[in-house]
């Protein structure tokens, strides 16, 4: 009852803060407000007992993307541009066809929690019965991600450090001319 | 029962700061907004953990606690460097320096 309410509410945020997003115009807003889309949605993780995830997107989506988004809107300007040149019909007919395809193509999943699930079925139960004896670590996520997944971990890890060195070089690594100057006086 | 009013008390609090996020006509309501939910997402956090059995959570609510803490940092200096320039005889101009 109390889990379905939290639910609920914490889904309300997120619907309330995406459709703020889209309709604000200030860019600075638009920041703060994803970083409190990204935290609600590491609330609703949390809920869902997916604590690792909660706490990637908390580290991702409310902290580096934060920061990020930040030093950009510091090299970009501050307000949204309005660039459409129709009317707001033909994305909205779009963007209606493909929830309704999404939605549709929902039905053919298990439901959320079912046992049977192919999901459930496959590689799971081998990892629930033997990753403590074989890989000793008391939370089964973290031996999967760590240990039988190792390599596809290895392979993330080098494509968000590429992605970090990128940007990186995008944004700059030398230190740029002060262009306000009354901050470097002491 | 107690835990479940205090969760429910503390969804009230994120959505007030979330209104105040939407609302909040200078820069710097936005940011108290934001720093606001991140500390009621900890709380919330905590309050869930203890609400379902398991307080095995609470580290990780803490560690969410200094990310937050890094974001409105950024924010900050964000506003700091940029906003400063807007001011008269901030010296925006003064590119050579």
């Amino acid at each position: 009852m109390i889990e379905t309410l939290i639910d609920i509410v914490l889904l309300t945020f997120l619907a309330v803060t995406a459709i703020v997003i889209v309709r604000i115009r200030s860019l600075f807003a638009v920041i703060m407000l994803a970083g409190i889309y990204s935290l609600a949605s590491a609330g609703l993780f949390v809920v869902l007992d997916a604590v690792d995830v909660a706490f990637t997107e908390a580290v991702v989506g409310a902290g580096i993307s934060t920061v990020l988004l930040l030093g950009t809107l510091a090299l970009t300007g501050e307000q949204r541009k309005t660039t459409s040149r129709h009317g707001p019909l033909i994305p909205l007919a779009v963007v209606t066809l493909t929830g309704a395809v999404l939605v549709w193509g929902t039905w053919d999943m298990p439901l959320f929690g079912d046992p049977g699930a192919p999901a459930h079925q496959h590689v799971a139960p081998r990892y629930i019965q033997d990753s403590p004896n074989e890989v000793g670590v008391p939370n089964m996520v973290t031996s999967v991600l760590a240990s039988y997944r190792g390599f596809d971990t290895l392979g993330e890890v080098t494509v968000i450090f590429t992605a970090g060195v990128g940007v990186l070089a995008l944004l700059g690594f030398r230190r740029r001319k002060p262009r306000h100057p009354e901050r470097e006086k002491p | 029962m107690i835990l479940a009013g205090v969760s429910l008390g503390i969804l009230v609090v994120m959505g007030l700061a979330l209104l105040s996020a939407y609302l909040g006509p200078t820069v710097y309501d936005r940011i108290l907004a934001v720093n606001m939910f991140g500390t009621k997402t900890v709380l919330f956090i905590a309050a869930y953990g203890f609400l379902t059995g398991r307080p095995d959570f609470l580290d990780i609510a803490l560690s969410y606690a200094l990310i937050n803490f890094i974001g409105v940092i950024a924010a900050l200096r964000y506003v700091e460097r940029v906003y400063s320039v807007e001011k008269p005889g901030g010296g925006a101009d003064d590119d050579t320096a």
